[in-house]
């Protein structure tokens, strides 16, 4: 099997797996198409780098091809030369029209999950003690306020979840809360999706804003309510 | 222009026919310099001017790329040096007269460099001066005591580098070689003090003391140790010898393929050997320094560490993992060729590791590049559950980045290693038990370093962070630490099956140095938006608002743009002090040539030194 074929082979197996594999993998989602693409890229990245690394590859490999583009020795293959010459550059043509031409596809989806909090916020350190008891509290008002989004279990399974795109948070992930300050958690509930900054989409975000319901302090237990029932630890630096 | 060349010279012509040849003159004088209103145009009368503008181009943009290309300079000149004397400390130490011609050329670069340096500096304060009047204002009351050591650090400086570099013929033997060494060290001493007093004043901005009541000194030094200071010293003395290194190999990667003798492709062959190592040398402790950079930041204000990592700014460090995954298989190719090309008769031998690296370099690369927040249609997002997978969503944060930085050092590491061993067989009766050691070491660290990543999700982040990652680290430095004296050691008795043939590399060899200084310089004007965006709307970080017009972060695209503006014209400036700097030396070579009508010795390689040597069969050596 000549080196051509390899490659073709090897990029449309490494797709076959992200595009349908890795998505019936439990837990797992289908994978956008950016994504897919840069896997994609890297494959052959990796395989032009083994395939030009000695003489002996980079012929096997680069030969044909040049010779082929060059019309040298490749007898009745002359016509199919100039079909890719021709082609090839019509390809690109359409290719870069379709890429600028205007479309009525709505942009791609590009939000920041966590965008950096005010100034304000970013000093905060929560005035309520760690105790046994406020932590309670704290999952009490939980359950009252957050749970029927964020699930009972703390992993963004609530049963008013379904109604939503994009899901409530799930906060027994060690990619969410386990990354951020208190400070941090203590803003997102007090001035909810409408305080977002732009890159965070404001208007792709149905959390109410809290601070019209529920007290600083209340929202400060809730707080550790949240990392206690999620089993995680918020990002401190002592 | 025609048009407006003749109503001058009919206004020249009105003023004479009133016996005003000088009225004339002063009335075009006074049109031609109308221009320059626009630099006060937004000044009220009364107020001191806080800021001035440039039509069209934009004060900020102007800033930008000038600050951008003094620095990427600076880094050059402060990091040459660095190798530069250590080459010459090799030669002078192990008698190797081609390590201290190394070191002459590379400073033969630097001698050219640095003035153009000190000149974009000079035309940065300029700017600077008139631009923002009022932040210049504020950060000289703040610093004056150390712009005068800065000066003074200057001058000694430019002495010492002309003591250096034209005393280095007349300084090689005996006491004066010592002497010679000693100014090579110095130079590196005023060198990196020249460095780190503008970085005070630059992470002034970032993360500023300020204290109230005090000396000028006080106020002064309370302010230049600041929290990020020193975390921004160790980062760019690490950079600038990636940036020296990468530039040095690009610098011979291009003479070698222009080479025309076989002595010409053995020397810059060997000289793009020595920048791409140097280059590698210091990128494997980059990541390091960086991450020790970040986390104080973050540290140090919680808003600013968000918006570089997780905020807006967060996509920058997608397109870093590119720009490092490029460098990293770059200067791994790079070593691969040399394997191949260099040593005959290796390249099936060493085909399998080869592969097996690349693959590791290419998965641990696609979790680096892998962002938290994915870009997807409206359909595919949903379909997600978000704009973050469920499964994937993991690789996108810290723990899994520094992870594979850690391997992807440890497979470079090892392809040195490989590159090293390549072409001589061991004889010590020890030898094998030291290769099982040596793997095994790679590979429980290797499978250390997985597990204390993957472990790092289950553990406070504080945890993971000042235990974890800095394990990873010690791991890694460790495994460099024990594999390398051991291979030394291996080295020291062993039998040289194939000698290493320079000048033997194929041209792409040449073009992934030159590809390797790109993304170089590419990385580091990323990482100079990156810090200076951080700071938002501004001009110190909490203390001096931005109250210009530009008071708003570049958008992503705008920024990509003129940091490949910035790479241009860097690769221009520095294209242009090479040809100069190599002028000289033409014009001896053209002088010391064969007369006509004798055939020069060494074969005329057409861009391409050696490309006769892609074909299959490798030439007998």
């Amino acid at each position: 099997m000549g080196p051509i074929i390899k490659l073709i082979l090897l990029n449309v197996v490494t797709y076959l797996i992200l595009k349908f594999v890795l998505p019936n993998v439990p837990g797992s989602a289908p994978l956008p198409a950016s994504l897919i693409f840069l896997y994609l890229l890297l494959t052959t990245s990796g395989f032009l780098i083994l395939a030009t690394v000695s003489a002996e590859s980079k012929e096997e490999f680069w030969g044909p091809i040049q010779r082929f583009l060059v019309g040298d020795g490749i007898g009745g293959l002359q016509a199919l030369r100039w079909v890719v010459l021709i082609l090839f550059p019509l390809l690109v043509g359409w290719q870069t029209y379709n890429s600028t031409a205007v479309s009525d596809a709505p942009p791609g989806e590009n939000r920041t999950i966590h965008p950096a909090p005010p100034g304000e916020y970013a000093g905060l350190s929560n005035p309520v003690p760690k105790t046994p008891e406020t932590i309670q509290q704290g999952k009490g008002f939980y359950a009252a306020f957050c749970s029927p989004c964020h699930g009972g279990n703390f992993d963004g399974k609530g049963s008013a979840a379904r109604g939503f795109n994009p899901p409530p948070a799930n906060f027994a992930d060690p990619t969410t809360i386990a990354m951020l300050q208190e400070s941090y958690l203590f803003w997102r509930i007090k001035k909810g999706g409408v305080g977002l900054p732009i890159e965070g989409m404001p208007w792709k975000s149905a959390m109410p804003r809290w601070e019209l319901e529920l007290p600083d302090e209340w929202i400060w237990k809730i707080i550790m309510g949240e990392y206690d029932g999620a089993h995680q630890s918020p990002r401190t630096w002592e | 222009m025609g048009y407006q060349g003749g109503w001058i010279q009919r206004l020249l012509r009105s003023g004479s026919g009133h016996g005003g040849t000088l009225l004339g003159f002063a009335i075009a004088a006074g049109l031609l310099s109308l221009p320059a209103l626009v630099f006060g145009a937004d000044v009220a009368p009364a107020a001191p001017t806080e800021y001035r503008d440039i039509p069209y181009v934009g004060s900020r943009n102007v800033i930008w790329v000038v600050a951008q290309l003094h620095l990427l300079l600076a880094g050059f000149v402060l990091g040459v040096p660095m190798f530069a004397w250590v080459c010459e400390v090799v030669a002078w130490r192990g008698g190797e007269k081609r390590y201290d011609k190394l070191a002459k050329e590379f400073t033969k670069l630097l001698t050219s460099a640095y003035s153009t340096t000190a000149l974009f500096g000079g035309i940065l304060l300029f700017l600077l001066i008139a631009f923002y009047p009022k932040l210049m204002n504020y950060l000289t009351d703040i610093f004056f005591p150390s712009f005068i050591v800065y000066c003074i650090l200057f001058l000694v400086e430019t002495a010492t580098l002309y003591l250096y570099w034209y005393g280095w013929d007349a300084m090689q033997y005996g006491g004066k070689k010592t002497f010679h060494i000693f100014l090579g060290l110095m130079l590196n001493v005023f060198a990196f003090f020249i460095m780190i007093i503008p970085n005070s004043w630059a992470t002034f901005q970032s993360s500023p003391v300020v204290i109230a009541e005090g000396t000028d000194m006080a106020r002064a030094w309370a302010a230049t140790w600041n929290p990020t200071w020193w975390p921004v010293n160790i980062h760019r003395i690490i950079a600038n010898v990636v940036l020296g290194g990468y530039i040095c190999g690009a610098y011979a990667g291009i003479r070698y393929l222009s080479a025309k003798t076989p002595e010409e492709r053995d020397h810059y062959d060997w000289m793009g050997y020595v920048g791409n190592f140097i280059g590698v040398f210091g990128l494997l402790a980059l990541p390091f320094a960086g991450y020790w950079l970040m986390r104080e930041i973050y540290q140090y204000n919680q808003q600013m560490g968000i918006t570089l990592m997780g905020g807006f700014l967060s996509w920058l460090f997608i397109l870093q993992a590119m720009l490092i995954g490029v460098l990293f298989l770059g200067s791994n190719y790079y070593f691969w060729l040399g394997i191949t090309y260099r040593i005959p008769g290796s390249a099936l031998k060493y085909r399998k590791p080869m592969l097996a690296m690349l693959v590791v370099l290419l998965l641990c690369l696609a979790v680096w590049m892998t962002p938290h927040s994915l870009v997807a249609s409206l359909e595919e997002a949903a379909k997600m559950g978000g704009s973050h997978h469920p499964l994937l969503g993991v690789l996108g944060v810290m723990s899994a980045k520094m992870t594979v930085s850690n391997l992807m050092i440890l497979v470079t590491f090892m392809s040195f290693i490989m590159y090293w061993r390549a072409g001589k067989q061991d004889t010590a009766g020890w030898a094998k038990i030291a290769k099982a050691i040596m793997g095994a070491i790679l590979v429980l660290a290797g499978v250390a370093v997985i597990i204390l990543g993957v472990w790092g999700y289950f553990v406070p982040a504080i945890i993971r962070i000042n235990y974890f990652s800095t394990s990873q680290v010690l791991i890694v430095i460790g495994v460099m630490l024990t594999i390398t004296p051991l291979t030394a050691l291996l080295m020291k008795s062993a039998k040289t099956t194939t000698e290493m043939a320079w000048g033997k590399m194929p041209p792409r060899a040449g073009y992934s140095l030159v590809l390797n200084a790109i993304m170089v310089i590419l990385l580091m004007t990323l990482m100079g938006y990156a810090r200076s965006s951080s700071r938002v709307h501004w001009h110190v970080y909490g203390v001096v608002r931005d109250t210009s017009q530009y008071a708003f972060s570049p958008a992503l695209g705008y920024a990509s743009g003129i940091m490949a503006l910035c790479t241009f014209f860097f690769c221009m400036i520095v294209a242009f002090i090479f040809w100069v700097a190599t002028m000289g030396d033409k014009a001896k070579a053209v002088s010391a040539s064969p007369s006509k009508g004798e055939l020069p010795h060494g074969m005329p390689a057409m861009a391409g030194a050696s490309s006769a040597l892609d074909a299959p069969k490798a030439p007998k050596f």
